[in-house]
């Protein structure tokens, strides 16, 4: 059986996504927990470049960057289930979906967490009514963006769903409303309960508390 | 008839001066599909680019069997796809996942560097160049014993770092910094040549007489708007 490891931190939810796909392709792995506001030797020789986490080990090759890593996982193991669909044109859609997820809406929940009002609530809500539409556009009324199953835009998103929640409360504001996104609502709950998510997504208390003390540490460090 | 036609034809929204419609343009070449090129103004954006990218508005859109693929990225990648001859990423997923990771450090390490050397001066634009230098010092020895990224042939990586072998002279003649010095980075600047005058890639290149005066009039309005940061 071939070695894989990953290097992650537990708040971090861009290492969720890869033990995600890992969960589901049900590889089995060394999860390597790296300290908070540290940087281990084996980071930072598997991750010259970037010096950042998640960093997948196969075979003792590395890779960065949590959707390569996931796609990577989707092409090495080919068991099901395939976290992207058949079709070019469906697998460019969760592609263009995971894009904007992460250029426009993550940026976009830093800010907000960050303290930022006003228009930035209304792109959050405008952002959210989008990938409500894409939801029921790729779901075609099945349970995830992928079908049945979780497939890629399931995970790229779903794993934000801790600091989605973080955020929410933060603004006293629900941006994944039922009466508002009822799809993304129902799916939300879903992926949570997933057994290839559940055991490892972290709560949402301590997100808040790891948020509380990073704000402490910044306030004081600026002084 | 029509109606199968219509399903084959494949149409490319861009302008005549974006390096990201341009890689979607060389994809194309070197998987020799046919395309109707429609040329865009981003002042005044038509209701087709409207309707067929509504989130971003931009350009490049691929339009294939009716339907729209936006951002550069996802359009290669469904080229490849959709296309299976003359492959641009290679077989193996840790190759694979190699050149996407390569395509994502253009977008994080490179493009952003460069941009500030274009837009910024003094101290910050110093610091700029060295990154920029840094960062293309680790494609240099990417390129050991290939000719081009991709291996023998142009791939991805080609493609998606392609637009930097006319744009950086174009910078360098602007700001009069230097980037790719052949001592320092002999197989770059090869690279840049063999990749210029490939047959996928030759006759495409924008005007350098008009890219050079846009340009240098971006570098303008970013320095004068740095003068003001009230008006901000």
């Amino acid at each position: 059986m071939a070695e894989v490891k990953l290097l992650g931190k537990w708040p971090c939810p861009y290492v969720l996504r890869a033990r995600v796909a890992l969960q589901l392709k049900k590889v089995e792995y060394e999860y390597l927990e790296e300290e908070l506001g540290g940087k281990s030797e084996l980071l930072l020789k598997s991750n010259p470049v970037h010096k950042k986490i998640p960093v997948l080990i196969h075979r003792g090759r590395p890779l960065c960057e949590s959707l390569i890593i996931v796609q990577y996982i989707d092409e090495a193991w080919l068991a099901a289930p395939s976290l992207l669909p058949a079709s070019a044109h469906d697998r460019a859609f969760h592609r263009f979906w995971a894009a904007y997820f992460d250029d426009k809406l993550s940026p976009l929940l830093t800010r907000l967490r960050n303290g930022e009002r006003g228009r930035a609530n209304e792109e959050a809500a405008e952002g959210v009514k989008l990938l409500e539409e894409a939801f029921v556009r790729l779901s075609e009324g099945k349970g995830f963006f992928g079908g049945d199953e979780i497939g890629y835009l399931d995970i790229t998103i779903g794993c934000h769903l801790g600091w989605i929640r973080v955020t929410e409360r933060l603004m006293g504001f629900k941006l994944i409303e039922e009466a508002k996104v009822p799809g993304l609502a129902g799916w939300a709950e879903r992926f949570c309960a997933h057994e290839a998510v559940q055991g490892i997504m972290p709560e949402t208390e301590k997100l808040m508390e790891i948020f509380q003390l990073a704000q402490i540490h910044m306030k004081r460090s600026k002084r | 008839m029509a109606e199968e036609e219509g399903e084959k034809e494949v149409t490319l929204l861009g302008t005549w001066s974006s390096p990201f419609v341009l890689r979607v343009k060389w994809a194309l070449r070197i998987k020799g599909v046919e395309y109707t090129y429609v040329e865009e103004d981003l002042r005044n954006k038509s209701p087709q680019l409207l309707q067929y990218n509504p989130v971003h508005k931009k350009v490049p859109v691929l339009v294939h069997r009716g339907r729209a693929i936006a951002e550069s990225s996802v359009i290669l990648h469904y080229i490849d796809e959709a296309w299976p001859h003359h492959p641009l990423l290679p077989h193996h997923p840790y190759e694979k996942a190699m050149a996407r990771f390569w395509c994502k450090f253009e977008d994080d390490k490179l493009s952003p560097p460069l941009w500030r050397v274009l837009t910024t001066q003094a101290e910050e634009q110093r610091e700029a160049q060295a990154s920029a230098i840094e960062s293309l010092g680790l494609l240099e020895n990417e390129l050991e014993g290939k000719k081009f990224f991709g291996g023998q042939t142009i791939g991805l990586v080609d493609v998606w770092f392609g637009a930097l072998a006319y744009i950086i002279p174009i910078y360098e003649e602007i700001t009069g910094l230097k980037l790719v010095e052949q001592r320092k980075l002999p197989r770059l600047c090869r690279w840049m040549e063999e990749f210029l005058s490939s047959p996928a890639v030759e006759g495409t290149l924008p005007p350098k007489d008009m890219l050079l005066p846009r340009y240098a009039a971006m570098r303008e309005a970013f320095l004068a708007k740095a003068k003001r940061p009230e008006q901000q």
